[in-house]
């Protein structure tokens, strides 16, 4: 099974159409989960799987075997949300325009209104996108903080400090609209 | 690097957006997508582009003088 692995990676990186259908195959799952947990919408995450393994297929001779399949699709995917997340960041400041300004609810109990998890959802939104998808991966989806270095191609410290960043920016947008987490 | 009320702002992330969980797949098979996408960026220029660039070149060969006109459009 291992051999015949192996023998797919180094088969897809001379270009073979076979062996990255067996790649696809074996991998769509993991990288259109990746995908969801960074766009949220299913839709959405099934077009940028599909531009994702065309990417991968288009970089097959830079594929180092040695490093593994997954992670370096893993990385490829990342970039293609990364993408997506600013070339739709425009339609989201404009929506939160139309919104207006909520007035915030009294603290009489804690939970939350429907519209203030909106509100908030939008401002997460709002954030830059290298923000953001350090944020939603590591504080939201909970994932080993070397995983999303190693998917965003940047080291732990960094991630450490877009999602402080991207915490403090967040908070900072919330107050400016009367919510105070 | 951690603020005090960090923790209580990541809680609220968590309630707004929810994690995805378990293993989710596509709702439907993708690699005919993928293979489109594949055949596009292999597509040949249809016959006519072909036909209409052979047609400049032979027209700016036999006009050397027709170069500043089509510069002057491009």
């Amino acid at each position: 099974m291992e051999n015949g692995r192996s023998d797919a990676l180094d088969e897809f990186r001379q270009g073979s159409v076979d062996a990255f259908e067996m790649l696809f195959r074996l991998h769509q799952r993991a990288v259109y989960g990746w995908i969801l947990c960074i766009v949220r919408n299913p839709a959405t995450a099934e077009e940028l799987t599909v531009e994702s393994f065309w990417r991968i297929y288009r970089a097959h001779a830079r594929f180092q075997p040695e490093m593994g399949f997954e992670g370096w699709a893993r990385r490829i995917a990342t970039h293609a949300a990364l993408d997506w997340l600013r070339t739709t960041r425009r339609e989201t400041e404009l929506r939160s325009e139309a919104c207006g300004e909520l007035a915030a609810p009294a603290k009489a109990d804690s939970a939350m209104s429907a519209e203030i998890g909106a509100k908030i959802a939008l401002a997460f939104e709002r954030l830059p996108p290298k923000l953001r998808i350090a944020a939603v991966l590591a504080v939201v989806e909970e994932q080993p903080q070397k995983d999303v270095a190693a998917a965003l191609g940047i080291s732990v410290a960094a991630v450490k400090l877009r999602v402080f960043r991207a915490l403090r920016l967040l908070r900072k947008d919330l107050e400016s609209r009367g919510i105070t987490p | 690097m951690n603020e005090p009320n960090e923790d209580g702002l990541k809680k609220l992330l968590r309630r707004v957006l929810p994690r995805v969980e378990g293993e989710p797949e596509p709702g439907r098979d993708l690699w005919p997508a993928i293979l489109k996408r594949l055949d596009a960026q292999s597509a040949p220029a249809p016959w006519f582009d072909w036909a209409l660039l052979a047609a400049l070149v032979a027209l700016v060969a036999c006009f050397p003088a027709s170069i500043p006109v089509f510069l002057y459009y491009l």
